[in-house]
């Protein structure tokens, strides 16, 4: 029974057989398998070159938005939590992934019942995660101002104190709003003729090559936003065709089509291949955007 | 592709999985709260821009290396294929320990070229003195 994954259904025919009608599995996994890995590499490679895209991009600019001061809302609650929600997104796809296994699991012992069930979880879990990315977009978007091109939030370059257009401190309960290099900002938007304007903020250094110069406070490296939404676009596409492709497989498990063909529901298997590979380069975009 | 694990021992993997993933990452994120000075606001080590940073990179990614190992080995069943497939997939993989190294100098480099560009113009340049005594061939002065 557990083993009816190994065999499929036409593996085993003599070693005089023509090796090369195809018979014969070379890696002891079907072509299908194994043309999903080969895949899966091919799209580790793409991400790996955005992601390390990423990181060139960031050692390139002196200073770089503070994850854990940009991903701090949460659905439904005005505070300020830094990287909760992202964990959040994170556990949803570690459930989907777990519930992955169980399916395919339940596929090798063909359970047809067992592998709807997991796969309807998995699903399930795919689409948490796709409307939790919807919720993170539309923050950074519609209340934070942040698009391919504009980024407003940074870090200070240096020691400093905030000041107005004309040069005078800003005061905040009497005493002048003091700033500490590498503390984060957000410059506020306001719709302006239709257009989103930045707030207009100004700093005088105290330390650092500009001491005792005014500068205004100017938006954060701006490749911070094409990349987020590119990336994590790019990711949420594969949640998104991921979520499909399950879909369309777990339909096709309820009508018994792959009962019929007796290879330990394979294609559960190896959409379950991909599915684990989208929680995989999860695990580097959490490292790489949320983390370090 | 399990044959010599019993479903019982299947399934417990998976919990064991679940477990181990969610540690992790719950680890990893108090973690990264922590060296930020979120839980302590004495204690930043984690931005740094130094040493300690350096070490709170390299925990970081090392515990994230170690939940994409577990994932491609034991919920993608890698452990359990033949060696010539774990390779294959594997060793083209190695090529990005060279492209982290390369890109990540390149990106650096430009850092400090921009940062160069920026001190180059804070400098104040002497005027060259003025040549004294030359000839202006005829024909050439104007105005």
């Amino acid at each position: 029974m557990a083993d009816s994954s190994v065999t499929h259904g036409h593996g085993a025919h003599g070693e005089d057989q023509n090796l090369w009608g195809g018979a014969k599995e070379p890696m002891k996994a079907s072509y299908g398998k194994l043309m999903m890995w080969y895949f899966l590499v091919s799209d580790a490679f793409t991400f790996a070159g955005f992601l390390i895209a990423y990181g060139s991009l960031r050692f390139s600019s002196p200073t770089w938005p503070e994850p854990d001061f940009v991903f701090a809302s949460f659905p439904f609650v005005k505070a300020h939590w830094p990287l909760v929600f992202v964990t959040f997104m994170t556990f949803v796809l570690i459930f989907s992934s777990v519930t992955m296994v169980r399916a395919v699991q339940e596929g090798h012992r063909e359970n047809r019942r067992g592998v709807v069930f997991w796969m309807f979880l998995t699903i399930l879990g795919g689409a948490t995660f796709l409307g939790s990315q919807a919720y993170e977009w539309t923050t950074l978007i519609k209340y934070e101002n942040v698009t391919l091109e504009r980024n407003p939030f940074g870090r200070y370059m240096a020691d400093g104190e905030l000041v107005d257009a004309s040069g005078k401190p800003v005061m905040e309960n009497g005493a002048p709003v003091v700033v500490k290099k590498d503390d984060s900002y957000l410059l506020h938007g306001h719709e302006h003729d239709g257009k989103i304007e930045l707030e207009k903020k100004y700093i005088k250094y105290t330390s650092g090559n500009y001491a005792g110069q005014v500068h205004e406070v100017s938006q954060g490296p701006k490749a911070f936003g094409a990349l987020f939404f590119f990336i994590t676009g790019f990711h949420g596409f594969h949640v998104f065709s991921g979520v499909l492709f399950l879909t369309i497989i777990m339909i096709n498990a309820m009508s018994g089509l792959y009962v019929s063909r007796k290879n330990g529901y394979e294609m559960v298997e190896k959409i379950g291949l991909y599915w684990h590979f989208v929680d995989l380069v999860w695990v580097f975009v959490f490292l790489v955007f949320y983390l370090l | 592709m399990d044959g010599h694990q019993t479903y019982e021992e299947q399934k417990q993997l998976v919990f064991y999985g679940l477990k181990l993933l969610a540690v992790i990452t719950v680890v990893e994120v108090a973690f990264a709260l922590f060296a930020k000075g979120h839980i302590s606001p004495t204690i930043t080590f984690g931005k740094d821009g130094g040493f300690g940073q350096a070490l709170y990179m390299v925990a970081m990614v090392g515990a994230s290396a170690y939940k994409a190992y577990f994932i491609v080995f034991y919920f993608m069943h890698m452990a359990h294929e033949v060696r010539g497939l774990v390779l294959s997939v594997l060793l083209p993989t190695t090529l990005l320990i060279w492209a982290i190294i390369a890109f990540f100098q390149e990106g650096g480099s430009w850092g400090s070229r921009r940062e160069q560009i920026k001190e180059k113009n804070l400098e104040v340049v002497q005027p060259a003195p003025k040549p004294q005594g030359y000839y202006i061939l005829p024909g050439t002065l104007k105005g």
